[in-house]
């Protein structure tokens, strides 16, 4: 279940930061590289361990949907540390500046 | 168990790479390349950043099965010599072609970029974002 929230998670945060590309202010760049990466190495690891052990193909329960909440939670935490550390608007800069 | 520390590895050695490159760049005045209008930098940048989210989140995921702990000696199938050897297997396995996966992807997307950078007109050509 985790792997398609997040291969879900990746494909909107792409599809927004396309439509505002060229600019990328916010880094959703970031974001989606984040999610991509993560989705492509559960893919992997899905489709190995479909391959040599059998069974379901997707794991899908409560627990299963809750890590996928829980990684896709620490994805944007990642990112709004980013983003808050770079401060593209100057906002934080401003306010310490006072 | 531990396939997380493959890519992991990988990610430590493109990161310093990539500091390697981006200060020869900055040495020789920030010089794009021909094509794409790209620091090659910028887009070892994309490979960091693919295996760097990968392995954050992967390793949430092992926390969440219990196969990583916050103490010694972290990895839980370290605790039993028994699964040494089942670990090493599956990061042999599992580990190596995540990595291998996700560095052909990013190969394929710098190609991509590379090529459509070659087919436009050179006026048109701008650096993408998304990469920095």
């Amino acid at each position: 279940m985790w792997l398609i929230m997040t291969a879900l998670a990746a494909v909107i945060t792409t599809a927004i930061w396309y439509v505002k590309a060229p600019e990328d202010k916010y880094k959703l760049g970031l974001l989606s590289l984040i999610f991509w990466g993560a989705t492509l190495m559960w893919f992997v690891d899905h489709v190995i361990a479909y391959l040599t052990e059998g069974g379901e193909f997707f794991e899908i329960n409560p627990d299963a949907t809750l890590l996928g909440l829980s990684v896709i939670i620490l994805a944007l935490l990642v990112w709004e540390i980013v983003l808050l550390v770079s401060d593209p608007k100057g906002i934080l800069k401003r306010a310490l500046k006072r | 168990m531990a396939c997380f520390l493959i890519p992991m590895g990988e990610a430590i050695v493109t990161t310093v790479v990539q500091k390697v490159v981006e200060n020869r760049e900055k040495k020789v005045g920030g010089k794009r390349t021909d094509n794409a209008g790209l620091k090659w930098s910028q887009r070892l940048s994309w490979l960091n950043k693919l295996l760097w989210g990968g392995t954050a989140l992967l390793a949430l995921e092992h926390v969440w099965h219990g196969e990583v702990v916050p103490w010694p000696p972290f990895l839980t199938a370290m605790g039993n010599p028994a699964d040494v050897a089942p670990m090493l297997h599956e990061m042999a396995i599992f580990g190596v072609a995540m990595a291998i996966t996700v560095t052909v992807v990013w190969a394929i997307i710098v190609m991509v970029v590379e090529l459509r950078a070659k087919a436009m007109p050179e006026a048109k050509v701008k650096p993408t974002s998304g990469g920095e």
